[in-house]
């Protein structure tokens, strides 16, 4: 298929629109037996029309094809050593070091430890564990937040919540990010509890580094002791990044309860 | 940690004509699946390094008996780090297999077990879990994937924690659930994953990207999703993200791209709400687009853009027929003339690498000029008639689509057709009334009525050219006889 040689020409130069030829169209071009009438065509979803190309789409999910562009090698620096005091890990690679320190050290509670996959789930767990100024507010109003990315529902109690999302986002019961507090919280002296059934028998001040209670066995701790890794302030600022550059925006709209 | 490396490590034990064989086979499935509405993909991402295998591991490689996925479960909950992690690694290679997936998901307690590994905050556990995991969503036994389900809501979770790889591979798990079954898309979507996918998709990461895109695809692929699913997307932020992802420059990555192209096609040609995504100024990215992509294949920069063409086309050839386009302020955003320029220069890439899609550049071409008297004059300054001629002999859809293009033009007028001949058009227009395929000769039928109608000389040459002679042939036929009487009486008359 030879194309005119301008046709490169035209792409390269400035948008433009053609001026038309004038358009007068003749009554007896539509007349009968024509039946020609210009128009835009839309294929539904299902149209044997698009088969080839949806083939060919799934050809290549199915890796039968080439890769559209190369994936770059993980860049490696060199050997370094986790910097958070009696952490002893080390990583040759940024990736590597950024989980880790997400899944360890970022995200983690100063006053229990815990450690929570995102800000959002942290800051929902000191608020609703750690701060006599919830406990009191949630006397009187609904302050227990629907834990689920995008649902902006409020209970007043956990156990509610639990409920709510159980039955409304069919999360499981015993859901780990969602444990409800223990009777005896060292910064919430009266606050009542909810008496759930709360299965996993946790005690809340068990560090990371545990696997999920249901095992059987008994977890043997891990290796470095727990109180090494009391110097840090609550949360990693979230300018902290490991290399990309850019912030990264993953917090919810949560909205804050403040209240005067 | 993991790498996109899939394909391109697998060790080729075959050589290229088996390669071939298994592509053809591979693509028979796949049209058989299309036809029966039943087209489904997962993607497994799997990193088979040579120096991981080396590890006393290979009893694990010829899958597991259910004694040793409990003792490697056992291990995996109590040790040293790197014991734990090392069970997990052994189990993880043994769960590719079916057999083992099937003992897996039937022992009692395993997936509550892999579930708390994958919570735990070991982070080399978690990961070999979640790949554990991952092996799982892309069986093609249903009990197996569907045994993972108590996983998603944890899934969920973790796209919005801080490390890009543990997140891609929760997202490409994710794909693989979402299209097992309708069931797990109704636990999905109350569980939120339509605005986890929107908080989601503001990461930085080009992988996270793909793979997100991906999930995507896979959750407007559904059957149902036009009813439950689109509607809760195009109310999220996701369609201005997508958007963004695909304007073209230099943060333009093409695997994204190809991901997020498709996830618009989905939603589009399901016509939920198409005026809204013009409203977000779809067509003038997707028309920017198209112009990046002739670039690109002038460049030769061409591997794998058919993937990414497709779908842009498709999008754009659909948004055409939306009344919004038709207003002024709709039309003012895909009027640019280089839009037929780079179209020409993707039809003539298809002719060359992948002729099956130039059905669908054809498409967009008819939508472009059918109603724009502008885009037809652009067809005739640009000198385009006589490439689309070329086109015509080569199926039986490409000639009736060049030749209900060439009527959008010609149906415009005296103007447009005295710009049509002479030239070769007279001469093509012969010879596909000896074509034997009834709605070939009758769209060239209609072509001629039109040219005889706004541009009279070209009869005599008609004639002279034994065009009567051409149209006997057809005048026994049902669907062409009222014409083709027609066509002889204007020619006799002329």
């Amino acid at each position: 298929m030879q194309l005119p040689p301008a046709l490169h020409a035209r792409l390269a130069a400035g948008p433009g629109t053609a001026e038309p030829l004038p358009v007068a169209r003749d009554p007896a071009a539509e007349a009968a037996p024509f039946r020609f009438a210009a128009r835009p065509v839309r294929f539904p979803r299902e149209h044997e029309f698009f088969e080839d190309g949806d083939v060919q789409r799934h050809l290549y999910l199915q890796d039968v094809l080439l890769q559209v562009a190369d994936v770059p090698e993980k860049p490696r620096v060199p050997a370094f050593t986790c910097q958070v005091a009696g952490c002893c890990q080390v990583f040759d690679a940024l990736d590597d070091y950024e989980h880790h320190y997400h899944t360890l050290h970022g995200n983690v509670c100063s006053f229990c430890k815990r450690a929570f996959p995102s800000g959002h789930l942290l800051d929902a767990h000191i608020l609703e564990w750690h701060d006599s100024l919830f406990q009191i507010l949630s006397e009187r109003q609904d302050m227990y937040q629907c834990l689920v990315e995008g649902c902006t529902e409020k209970f007043k109690t956990s156990r509610d919540r639990k409920d709510h999302m159980v039955r409304m986002h069919l999360y499981p019961v015993d859901f780990r990010f969602d444990k409800p507090k223990k009777s005896r919280s060292p910064a919430s002296p009266g606050a009542g509890t909810q008496a759930s059934a709360d299965v996993q028998g946790n005690s809340g001040e068990r560090s990371e580094g545990d696997a999920m209670e249901i095992c059987t066995e008994p977890a043997v701790a891990s290796p470095a002791p727990v109180g090494e890794r009391r110097t840090y302030s609550h949360r990693i600022p979230s300018t902290v990044c490991f290399g990309q550059g850019a912030t990264r925006g993953f917090k919810s709209s949560k909205k804050k309860t403040k209240q005067c | 940690m993991w790498s996109r490396r899939q394909g391109r490590l697998r060790p080729v034990v075959c050589g290229v004509e088996e390669l071939r064989r298994r592509g053809r086979e591979r693509e028979a499935v796949l049209r058989k699946a299309r036809r029966e509405q039943q087209l489904v993909s997962k993607r497994l991402l799997r990193d088979d390094a040579p120096e991981e295998a080396g590890e006393g591991c290979v009893s694990a490689i010829l899958g597991e008996t259910e004694l040793q996925v409990q003792q490697l479960l056992r291990q995996a909950q109590r040790g040293t780090e790197e014991k734990r992690e090392r069970a997990l690694v052994s189990l993880r290679r043994g769960l590719q297999h079916p057999e083992t997936q099937q003992t897996f998901i039937r022992l009692e307690g395993s997936m509550r077990t892999l579930v708390g590994l994958l919570t735990s905050n070991q982070a080399l556990l978690q990961l070999e879990a979640a790949r554990c995991l991952h092996e799982l969503s892309h069986s093609e036994q249903s009990t197996v994937a569907e045994a993972c389900l108590p996983a998603t809501s944890y899934l969920l979770t973790y796209l919005s924690s801080h490390s890009s790889d543990f997140i891609e591979l929760c997202l490409y798990t994710l794909g693989n659930l979402i299209v097992e079954s309708e069931a797990v898309r109704r636990q999905l979507l109350p569980q939120g994953i339509v605005p986890a996918l929107a908080a989601c998709i503001q990461s930085p990461h080009v992988a996270v990207l793909e793979a997100l895109g991906f999930a995507l695809s896979q959750l407007l692929q559904a059957k149902e999703a036009p009813e439950t699913i689109i509607p809760s997307i195009l109310a999220s932020t996701l369609p201005q993200h997508m958007l963004q992802l695909l304007q073209p420059g230099p943060k333009l990555n093409p695997g994204v791209a190809v991901e997020f192209a498709w996830c618009l096609h989905y939603i589009i040609c399901s016509q939920v709400s198409n005026s809204l995504l013009i409203a977000h100024g779809a067509l003038s990215t997707l028309g920017l687009l198209l112009l990046d992509l002739a670039e690109a294949v002038q460049r030769s920069e061409d591997a794998g853009l058919e993937l990414l063409a497709c779908p842009v086309l498709r999008c754009v050839s659909n948004l055409l027929t939306e009344a919004e386009v038709e207003t002024v302020g709709g039309q003012m955003q895909l009027r640019d003339e280089r839009v037929v320029a780079a179209l020409f220069i993707l039809l003539q890439f298809f002719f060359q690498k992948q002729p099956s899609l130039l059905p669908e550049g054809l498409w967009l071409l008819n939508n472009l000029t059918a109603n724009s008297p502008s885009f037809c004059t652009s067809l005739l300054s640009l000198d385009l008639i006589e490439p689309l001629l070329q086109l015509l002999p080569l199926s039986n859809v490409v000639s009736v689509m060049v030749l209900t293009v060439l009527c959008n033009v010609a149906e415009k007028g005296p103007a447009y057709c005295q710009r049509l001949w002479p030239g070769p058009l007279l001469p093509a227009l012969l010879q596909t009334l000896f074509f034997s395929d009834t709605e070939v000769v009758g769209q060239s039928l209609e072509l001629l009525h039109l040219l005889f109608l706004y541009q009279p000389e070209a009869v005599q040459v008609f004639l002279q050219q034994s065009g009567l002679q051409a149209l006997e042939r057809h005048q026994e036929e049902a669907q062409l006889q009222d014409r083709v009487y027609a066509l002889q009486q204007a020619a006799l008359q002329g």
